[in-house]
């Protein structure tokens, strides 16, 4: 395989502006299928959340799923978009095991949101953030495909495969598609507005209440469209489409590489293909997919076994006095609130973990604590492990109660850690945890007197200079306490008992 | 739709293609035509629907006709895969895909 040839990113942006549209599908945590009562558990046995009508057999009837419905004009009331008065499902068609009617139910020319906006906020490295507007084409309903195995092949992708094993559980899943216009004019920027604008979005997919949004199980996946034209000429070169990419940090590599990509191919005289691309989540790199079809290969036709959906405005009215507040206000409120620098709160935001820190300081642990739990240790366990930070074993309740521990006295900061360590291994509660690893520190005045009795007696000369009133020297005798108690005692009642003994 | 009763050879080809048919030429020269009748068979009740017939995808004029997001029981794995022509590790087996994920 002859390797990739590329520009460096400021070669890219030397002779190209960058246009992207991002297109997200969001896999709704209904109880059922968008069509049929089947449930949606993720990680359930293949084939047991099936029916007639999501394995396309002869005859099998769609019915849709009322909630799905809500979920979808929520979506779009949050968005800033306009609701459909009247609109259609319709069969988009080709062939490909993953949709055994041979065709998927999806919206086309009448998508139930249209023309909304998100205000994003985007990092901007050594300065303010900044206030991007995306522009929301559309988000429209759908279904989710089934999982196909590839057998046979070296990698388990498709080619060379000889054959492939399917899997109908996740075949009809309501997915709500959600697609910006062209976003352009980003320069350097695009790879950061890229990922800024699909954590939002996932923010406020999880704030309405609609689906887990879970990137690394795909119930929440990214498609990144991105075109160069030359500099200043304006308009929209040939675009690449880059499927599933699946966490933050990889749509910002994403666009980056595409652009870096497209860049080497233009300026050597190419041109750019317009193709989907595979993404590569190891090497950070994109491979050529198949050769986009045009929309009219998909032959779209209006579904005849469904009924258009019409909202009242009434229950439009009713669905919009249901959305949370606009995250960018409430992020600006909760940043006043804990009294976070801007720095703090990007950090915060960038990590994923805002709201986990939201509903920690909610579980009764301070602003600080719950930032400091959750970006010095937490998160670096979470990277670790190559998971998302939402995928620990640990709550924010968890988080909010080892705080309380430490608050209490009852252990330390480093104890803490390895109260983590015990709940991500699974080992019970924070209590539970403290006692079956023995980590209570020792509040016993007895054994702590004694051990400051023993320092005070193998330190003359600071003991002296503490009797003198040098206050600030009892950091050495602490030192010398803790490391007898081998760290097991809580050093602001050490300090207390040393200058009680030397007053 | 526009009432349209052509459709060309290549035409043809390309929806075959699309549904991973393949025609030889000697079945394509056939086929073509025999379409281009039926097609026009469906425009001649183009022609006798007056304006005060609106196009429709549906023959009742019915609007949101939802479910409940309520569980209903479905098929087992074993009566899901009975009718599969072949079945590994719980999972229908299907022959080599052509061409690449939608
Ligand atoms: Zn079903």
């Amino acid at each position: 395989m002859s390797t990739t040839e590329l520009k460096t990113f400021e070669e890219a942006l030397e002779s190209f502006d960058p246009a992207m549209g991002l297109e997200v599908h969001v896999e709704l945590s209904t109880l059922t299928k968008m069509f049929c009562g089947c449930p949606t558990e993720f990680g359930a046995e293949p084939n047991t959340q099936v029916c007639p009508t999501c394995l396309g057999l002869p005859g099998a009837m769609p019915a849709v799923n009322a909630k799905a419905v809500e979920a979808a004009i929520r979506i779009g009331l949050a968005l800033n978009c306009e609701i459909a008065e009247w609109c259609r499902f319709a069969r988009k068609n080709y062939f490909y095991p993953d949709m055994p009617k041979n065709f998927q139910t999806s919206q086309y020319d009448e998508p139930i949101a249209f023309e909304g906006y998100m205000d994003v906020t985007v990092p901007v490295e050594g300065g303010e953030d900044e206030i991007v507007r995306v522009a929301i084409e559309r988000a429209h309903m759908e279904e989710d495909t089934g999982k196909s195995l590839h057998v046979g092949g070296a990698t388990g992708r498709i080619h060379g495969a000889d054959h492939s094993l399917v899997d109908y559980n996740r075949a009809g899943i309501p997915l709500i598609e959600i697609v910006t216009k062209p976003i352009t004019g980003m320069g350097e920027k695009a790879p950061a507005v890229a990922r800024a604008y699909v954590a939002q979005l996932r923010e406020l997919i999880i704030a309405l209440g609609v689906s887990d949004a879970r990137m690394d199980q795909g119930s929440i996946r990214a498609d990144v469209n991105l075109s160069l034209a030359p500099k200043g000429a304006g308009g929209l070169g040939t675009r690449s489409e880059t499927k599933n990419v699946n966490s933050l940090r990889s749509v910002e590599r994403a666009v980056r590489y595409e652009m870096q990509r497209h860049a080497a191919l233009l300026s050597s005289g190419g041109s750019v293909l317009q193709e989907t691309r595979h993404w590569h989540e190891d090497t950070g790199i994109t491979t050529s997919g198949r050769e986009k079809s045009d929309a009219e290969d998909y032959r779209y036709f209006p579904e005849p076994d469904l009924v258009p959906v019409a909202p009242s405005r009434e229950w439009v009215e009713e669905l919009r006095a249901t959305l949370p507040e606009n995250p960018t206000v409430k992020r600006a409120r909760l940043q006043a609130e804990w009294g976070f620098s801007d720095l703090e709160m990007r950090d915060t935001v960038g990590a994923g973990a805002f709201g986990l820190v939201e509903q920690t300081i909610a579980a009764g642990a301070t602003p600080t604590a719950a930032r400091k739990w959750w970006l010095s240790e937490l998160a670096r366990r979470a990277n670790e492990a190559g998971v998302e930070i939402t995928a620990l074993a640990v709550t924010p309740a968890e988080v909010a109660a080892v705080q309380g521990l430490v608050d209490a006295g009852t252990i330390n900061d480093k104890m803490a850690r390895q109260v983590f360590d015990g709940l991500l291994a699974g080992e019970g509660t924070p209590e539970e945890i403290v006692a079956s690893r023995g980590l209570a520190l020792v509040s016993d005045d007895g054994a702590l007197g004694a051990a400051v009795d023993n320092a005070i007696a193998a330190n003359p000369d600071v003991a002296q200079k503490i009797r003198d009133g040098k206050v600030a020297a009892a950091g050495a005798l602490i030192g010398s306490v803790m490391k007898e108690m081998r760290g097991q005692a809580d050093a602001g009642r050490v300090r207390e008992l040393i200058l009680e003994k030397l007053a | 739709m526009p009432a349209r009763a052509e459709i060309s050879r290549d035409e043809v080809a390309h929806l075959a293609e699309l549904a991973r048919i393949d025609l030889s030429d000697a079945e394509l020269d056939h086929l073509a035509p025999q379409l281009s009748v039926i097609l026009e068979s469906v425009a001649s009740i183009t022609a006798v629907a007056g304006d005060d017939v609106p196009p429709t995808s549906h023959p009742i004029p019915m609007t949101n006709v939802f479910r409940d997001d309520v569980v209903r029981p479905g098929l087992t794995a074993e009566e899901a895969l009975s009718g599969a022509p072949a079945v590994e590790e719980q999972r229908f087996s299907v022959p080599r895909i052509l061409g690449d994920e939608q």
